[in-house]
């Protein structure tokens, strides 16, 4: 982020604002995303990610500012002048073209010779693996096929930049699992700059290589996954991203002696009995087990504590089985977390 | 729902069950039988022996009458006459009908209500309003009434049902398909041949056939705006009403117009269907 | 790496200096302009013949007519307007057959919203998709084919000698006709020569227009609906009076524009069936026709396009345009 980064821009997004008459879908961004990089725009619906996307790539245009591709100025450019393709939600596939036709569309428009075209798409066929499919037509895809479609669709251009509007929402959740994988594997393959759009958090911590937070048009905050997880600038990026205690001011006095509002993330804490000791590096607070949540793989606890501030704990099902934990419910506990797990945030 | 001594009360229309009613079924089969038993009747006639009145059932049935219709110069001129009239009506109709749906549909300010309502007016007026207001303005500026004049009032009222088709097509495809061309480098003039075009073709040739149908059919406007030599077949077969001793020839023209319009609503229905699975 | 499918081998350049690619970059660029150029053509189209040829006929209605010359005055006066709502010597009054023609159309928009009800309503709800597709080509034909031709089938039908005669003739119904056709102001001598006849053919000929919107209304409200209400204990009746009536409303009073106004402004089905009464369209097609006074059929015009246009500002009030 900083000026002296080595790498070179890829987008360059400065000072840029949209407006749909008063709503200001996006509000003054700016922001620079790297040559190959797995980037992705995170946050709620409405938050401006999507419209951020449709101004990369010539959809919408800027109410004000500038978006640089490359270096050059592309804000008032046609999308059929820039050197980047999108892969669509609703996959957009031509539904009187068969797959072949779909994804040669791009090639055929600018006129690549006929022999380069098939072997082109040929190759994009195998790689998405549906060689096989070549003549079906879309209708005739099941969704995770579809999805395939659009990416060879959009890769076999070869673009500088692709990018990607939610395209795994409309798939069940092993099929998005997995194409999450392939996904990462074929961005790291053809090194291509992926800007990915979604509202799922776990997605965007599991493939980019680095991501930024949206919120009412604005950037809340930019960084590895690992940074906005362990990190988060924001209460509303701890909430959004993960799952996150939020401890206001006057609650976290009672803890910490400060009234500076923290977050803590639920799998930091532990539960031992009420007469447990403190340790040192610690903060521990006495409470009740108000509801338990068995989630298979863990199990998610919510404490009532003595400050006054209800913790969610969770908990790997490491040897406890169901009906260990279902019994825990009005158990009187302590909750003990070590105090470096305490995130301070602007409210 | 229990049977209760009054059930016969219940409403018809709403059944817990997904089985119709018996009195909706009735009304359904009697309400299609009114619209559909005259056009049997009307074929029926055709094949009547009787010439001087509409005695039914008819005393004998013979195909004589088709033979001495085709051998009606009159009959022949007249119905050439329409289908030009018809082509050239739904050819213009089809170019501003498309031209307008497009318009309105990328549209996104206010006015568009306006433009609806100005399409559907020649229509929604009725059509004594269109064929008197067309004669005035034709009388106003001296234009000879004529195979043109005809065309220009029939071509007015027909846009609407080509604006309405394609219109419906615009609003099913999904924008998306239009970005993505564009995405994929294709102009302006690209993405309308390989992306528009072919969605809207059907709606297209649908709304097209029906505005031939239309025109075709149409008597009230025509009176008003085609000159005294300009006789298209409805206002042939309106004459003929008034001639009894050639009552034989109207039936058998009737079946034969009947005939003619039910290919292009046939084929404009099953291409509207299509494009819809 | 070389051999990999997507490094870039010869991209083709993607911008290009061609005049079509210039057009369609300004296009792009000024999206309104791309849309004002295609309204622009329709638009002028409309105006000038369509709404230009409601004007001149406006203009017309205040001409005046020289009934011993038979020759129209070019200038501006009121006499015609007069003349149409005052003049008790003109055969027959206007105000008369403005209220028979009006009284007509209401007839035939509320029988004809009464048949196609059920109709419409079955196609929404019951029907299967096939028996669906087979209803609405049912409605579509009849409305579509050759309206004349349908209309003369009517004369086959009523003619004194001809099916119905049978029909009641068979069914030993003879005597309910002729009570019928005695009653002042609906009979007649025969049926063919009656209002009930006319009557009947306004209904035939306009009915399907009546059930495609009804029908478009249904389709729109969800099943959900009358599940959700007679989950919540209400009676079948209360449901539909008060759940899929008032949501259907508007379907009924978008196909009454039709029903109403094309009853309005027909002037060849009282022409072939019916008395020798005018109905509002006769009496225009009358006085530009066989008298050649323009003005006074322009003002006889003006007439069903202004109770037209109170309808449909009413029927745009109900909703009635979307479901158009």
């Amino acid at each position: 982020m900083t000026e002296s980064d080595p790498r070179q821009v890829a987008i360059r997004f400065t000072d840029v604002a949209r407006h749909f008459g008063n709503v200001k879908a996006v509000d003054h961004v700016s922001l620079d995303i790297y040559d190959g990089e797995f980037f992705s725009l995170l946050g709620p619906s409405g938050s401006g990610k999507t419209t951020c996307l449709r101004m990369i790539a010539g959809f919408e245009s800027p109410s004000s500012g500038s978006i640089q591709l490359y270096g050059e100025e592309v804000s008032k450019m046609p999308p059929y002048e820039r050197d980047v393709n999108t892969v669509f939600q609703d996959y957009a596939l031509f539904p009187h073209m068969n797959v072949q036709k779909n994804i040669a569309y791009g090639l055929m428009v600018k006129r690549v010779p006929r022999k380069e075209r098939e072997r082109r798409v040929g190759e994009i066929l195998d790689m998405v693996q549906l060689t096989t499919l070549g003549k079906r037509k879309p209708s005739q895809l099941s969704g995770g096929q579809r999805q395939r479609v659009a990416l060879a669709r959009a890769l076999v251009n070869h673009p500088r930049v692709l990018l990607l509007d939610e395209p795994l929402g409309a798939l069940d959740l092993k099929l998005r699992q997995q194409m999450q994988i392939e996904l990462k594997a074929i961005q790291q393959r053809v090194g291509i700059t992926f800007i990915y759009v979604t509202h799922d958090q776990e997605e965007a911590l599991t493939m980019s290589d680095r991501l930024a937070v949206f919120n009412h048009g604005k950037i809340e905050q930019v960084g590895t996954p690992a940074e906005v997880y362990e990190r988060p600038a924001t209460s509303f990026v701890a909430s959004f991203v993960g799952v996150s205690n939020f401890v206001e001011s006057d609650q976290a006095f009672k803890i910490t002696g400060e009234s500076k509002s923290f977050t803590l993330r639920p799998e930091k804490i532990r539960l031992a009995t009420p007469d447990a000791a403190t340790p040192g590096d610690c903060y521990g607070l006495n409470g009740t087990i108000r509801d338990v949540i068995y989630l298979g793989m863990y199990t998610r606890y919510l404490v009532d504590t003595e400050a006054g501030v209800d913790l969610t704990v969770v908990v790997q099902n490491l040897e406890s089985t169901s009906s260990d934990v279902f019994a825990a419910r009005k158990r009187p506990v302590k909750v003990l977390w070590q105090k470096a797990h305490n995130r301070a945030v602007e409210e | 729902m229990r049977s209760k001594p009054l059930a016969f009360l219940r409403n018809p229309f709403v059944q817990k069950t997904g089985r119709s009613p018996l009195f909706l079924k009735v009304a359904t089969f009697a309400a299609l039988l009114f619209l559909h038993f005259p056009i049997w009747i009307i074929v029926l006639y055709a094949f009547t022996t009787e010439e001087r009145t509409f005695k039914f059932p008819p005393p004998g049935l013979t195909t004589e009458w088709f033979k001495v219709a085709y051998e009606r110069q009159d009959f022949w001129d007249a119905l050439t006459l329409s289908v030009k009239v018809a082509a050239a009506s739904a050819g213009i109709a089809l170019v501003l009908g498309t031209l307008c749906a497009a318009g309105v549909y990328r549209s996104k300010f206010f006015g568009k209500d306006v433009i609806s309502l100005l399409v559907v007016l020649p229509i929604a007026l009725p059509g004594i309003v269109t064929a008197i207001a067309l004669r005035s303005a034709m009388r106003t500026i001296h234009i000879e009434y004529g195979f043109l004049t005809i065309v220009i009032g029939h071509a007015t009222f027909c846009i609407v049902i080509v604006y309405n088709n394609v219109i419906a097509r615009f609003r099913r495809t999904a924008h998306s398909q239009i970005e993505a061309s564009m995405d994929l480098g294709a102009s302006v003039f690209q993405t309308f041949r390989f992306v528009v075009l072919p969605h809207i073709a059907s709606a297209l040739l649908a709304g097209g056939m029906l505005a031939f149908a239309l025109s075709f059919d149409e008597i009230v406007v025509t009176n008003f705006t085609a000159g005294d030599d300009q006789t298209t077949l409805p206002i042939w077969i309106y004459t003929q009403l008034f001639r009894p001793r050639d009552r034989p020839i109207t039936n058998v023209a009737a079946v034969f117009v009947i005939a003619v319009t039910f290919i292009p609503i046939l084929l404009a229905y099953r291409m509207t269907r299509e494009a819809e699975h | 790496m070389s051999t990999d499918p997507t490094v870039p081998t010869t991209n083709p350049p993607l911008r290009s200096k061609s005049p079509i690619r210039l057009i369609s970059n300004f296009l792009y660029r000024h999206s309104c302009l791309a849309t004002g150029l295609l309204l622009l053509l329709p638009l002028l189209w409309l105006v000038v013949i369509y709404l230009g040829s409601l004007g001149a006929m406006l203009i017309q209605s205040f001409y005046t007519y020289n009934r011993f010359t038979g020759q129209v005055i070019e200038e501006f006066s009121w006499d015609a307007y007069k003349e149409a709502f005052t003049d008790p010597d003109l055969s027959p009054p206007n105000k008369d057959v403005i209220k028979r023609t009006v009284r007509m159309a209401v007839a035939v928009t509320i029988a004809a919203a009464i048949l196609a009800f059920p109709l419409a309503y079955y196609m929404a709800r019951y029907a299967g998709p096939k028996m669906k597709g087979a209803l609405y080509l049912g409605v579509m034909l009849p409305l579509w084919s050759s309206y004349l031709v349908r209309v003369y089938a009517w004369k086959l039908i009523l003619a004194k000698d001809g099916v119905m005669t049978w029909f009641l003739e068979k069914l030993g119904l003879m005597p309910v006709l002729d009570w019928l056709l005695d009653i002042e102001g609906i009979g007649g001598n025969s049926l063919s020569t009656s209002y009930i006849g006319v009557f009947l053919v306004f209904l035939y000929v306009w009915m399907p227009y009546m059930v495609l919107p009804i029908n478009a209304a249904l389709e729109r409200v969800p099943k959900s609906l009358t599940e959700a209400s007679s989950d919540l204990g209400a009676r079948p009746w209360y449901t539909f009076l008060r759940v899929i009536l008032p949501l259907s409303f508007p379907g009924v009073v978008a196909g009454s524009i039709f029903t109403f106004s094309l009853t309005l402004g027909d002037y060849i089905i009282p022409s072939v069936i019916g008395t020798s009464s005018y109905f509002l369209g006769a009496l225009v097609f009358t006085q530009r026709g066989t008298v050649g006074n323009w003005p006074l059929a322009a003002v006889l015009t003006v007439v069903p396009v202004v109770i037209m246009m109170v309808y449909l500002s009413v029927a745009k009030k109900l909703g009635a345009f979307d479901a158009l």
